[in-house]
């Protein structure tokens, strides 16, 4: 599955002043995940997961419900600081630092890993706003860089064309596919380095999703990508690579390709192919 | 059809089940006239106070009675002053009581989750909810007209904040917590710290539950009597000192329609004409609101 139909849309080229930011080198791991264990209070979720995040690619992550897949994305951007009684043990790394060390800021965390969910989330304001108001919590930006920004965003998200004339109504106003494509474009609006996609288009109707999935694949040139999803075919026609969970562990991980087609595993071949799960 | 196949369909017993049928049909005609004539009994009550009202106080509305001050009985006095006392009681009060109900509210549904803390508050505030409005006028009474040697329209407001303080945090609660996990997420998951949540975005998504809320408490004290007859006290002559005793229409009401003067009476059934209405005009103005909400 290509981008090619997105054509109006395409490269950042014409942003001069916006650029995503990235991380510097290919080729590498953008997020490295060693030793990682995650606990709902005694209950243990995660059970010593190993998994590296390349840059500027996207790692698929899949399984049954309830084997760990978004609870992993959930320690990525410290989510679950919120609700007390969960921790997480281990390391993952991020650069020089370790995400879940609990010196670490996490506001500033979130501005590098930023999220997308299941049901869309608009904000109760106007287009322009929703996307103004990551930012704003980031960087002072004059009126019209702002405007450059969001105009930058909306255009990656491939949201641009439908909402340019109607920045000032109201976000409630879109439709579910346009709505979490709005929720994309706010999120790439912070210019993150990685984008947590969770069940992103599990909500939406087949042409919305066929939308979000090639705007993943545009999006992997300047962002990494973690999905989880439940749809294998996704999985297979998005990621780059693959990690197949179970009971909180990482079973499998490989290319997408090598994972549908000839997994190492047992238990990762029973899953693609439908066996359970 | 013998008794002894086990087919699905119709009851197997055909007398039986049209007995069955009868007596069922019978007790569902019982329960419905019941249903019908309690909510018939309900709405004539209602009726029956808004028409007497009318009838009773139409008569005697006249713009004298917002342009005169209340005067001594055959001097065609107006209602003047409690209308204008009432105003200022009503809205001070509400103007002193809603920001700390919204910060206790936003307390309990934000940073008090389960904590003993956030349960005892929240016990607290419900029993304030429905406590006897004359304790309120007494408690004030003790601690802001005895000690300060009179009874002033400052009280009143007080006495009237203490009421709306439960109202509104109880709307407040609950409206908050009606605001989905997924869209509190979403906002800190931009790397929003948690003041800036509930202030630009979780208070923006209730608004209009908490208005709701607020207008409720305005329309609840906006007829309040016995909180003031310890606190404002009432007042014949035009004041709108709030270190001096303020006149309200409710305490009016009071006053004149124990009366033996008639024209007192009249001018008592006048003042619960504007009260109800303007009560039932929040409200409607509540519910419209609240239906937006959703």
């Amino acid at each position: 599955m290509s981008a090619t139909a997105t054509s109006s849309q395409g490269s950042n080229a014409s942003f001069s002043g916006v650029e995503a930011r990235g991380a510097k080198t290919l080729n590498s791991a953008a997020i490295s995940i060693s030793n990682l264990d995650f606990f709902y209070g005694e209950n243990r979720a995660l059970k010593g997961v190993n998994l590296d995040l390349p840059n500027r690619q996207v790692t698929g992550m899949i399984g049954p419900s309830g084997c760990g897949k978004s609870t992993l994305l959930r320690v990525l951007n410290r989510m679950y600081d919120l609700y007390p009684g969960q921790r997480a043990t281990g390391e993952v790394m991020m650069g020089e630092d370790n995400i879940i060390d609990p010196k670490i800021e996490v506001n500033a965390l979130r501005a590098r890993v930023g999220m997308v969910f299941q049901k869309p989330t608009p904000f109760p304001m106007t287009i322009f706003e929703n996307i103004a108001f990551g930012v704003k919590l980031h960087e002072k930006l004059s009126k019209s860089a702002m405007e450059e920004r969001v105009e930058w965003s909306l255009t990656r998200a491939a949201l641009w064309g439908e909402v340019k004339d109607r920045l000032q109504t109201n976000a409630m106003g879109l439709s579910g596919g346009q709505q979490q494509r709005l929720c994309i474009a706010r999120t790439i609006a912070v210019r993150p380095e990685v984008i947590l996609l969770d069940e992103p288009t599990s909500a939406l109707d087949p042409i919305s999703t066929l939308k979000i999935e090639e705007l993943i694949d545009e999006l992997k040139q300047d962002f990494t990508i973690a999905i989880v999803t439940h749809n294998m075919q996704q999985a297979a026609r998005c990621a780059d690579q693959v990690a197949f969970f179970y009971l909180g562990e990482m079973v499998e991980c490989g290319p997408a390709a090598q994972i549908f087609t000839s997994p190492k595993q047992k238990r990762t071949q029973e899953y693609v192919t439908g066996r359970f799960g | 059809m013998s008794a002894t196949t086990l087919s699905p369909g119709p009851a197997r017993d055909m007398p039986v089940a049209r007995s069955l049928g009868r007596r069922r049909y019978r007790i569902n005609t019982v329960i419905k006239v019941l249903c019908v004539l309690a909510t018939f009994i309900g709405l004539a009550m209602l009726a029956s106070i808004l028409f007497t009202l009318l009838y009773r106080g139409v008569g005697g509305l006249a713009l004298s009675v917002f342009t005169t001050s209340t005067l001594p009985p055959g001097s065609h006095g107006g209602l003047l002053n409690a209308i204008i006392g009432s105003l200022i009681q009503t809205l001070l009060g509400a103007a002193i009581g809603t920001p700390i109900g919204l910060m206790v509210g936003t307390y309990l549904a934000e940073y008090a989750q389960g904590s003993l803390i956030g349960n005892a508050v929240r016990f607290v505030s419900d029993v304030l909810l429905s406590a006897p409005s004359i304790l309120i006028g007494l408690f004030v009474y003790q601690i802001a007209v005895y000690p300060f040697g009179g009874f002033s329209g400052i009280a009143g407001c007080l006495a009237l904040a203490v009421i709306v303080i439960p109202i509104v945090v109880r709307t407040t609660e609950d409206m908050l917590r009606l605001i989905p996990a997924t869209l509190r997420e979403a906002v800190i998951g931009l790397g929003a710290p948690k003041w800036k949540m509930i202030v630009l975005i979780c208070y923006r998504a209730a608004k209009q539950g908490i208005a709701t809320g607020i207008l409720l408490a305005v329309a609840r004290i906006a007829g309040e009597t016995a909180p003031l007859l310890f606190t404002s006290l009432g007042n014949f002559n035009w004041s709108v000192s709030l270190d001096k005793p303020m006149a309200s229409l409710p305490v009016t009401i009071y006053q004149y329609a124990g009366s033996a003067f008639e024209d007192w009476v009249q001018l008592a059934w006048v003042g619960a004409l504007l009260i109800t209405f303007g009560v039932l005009a929040i409200n409607i103005a509540a519910r419209v609101l609240l239906h937006r909400a959703k």
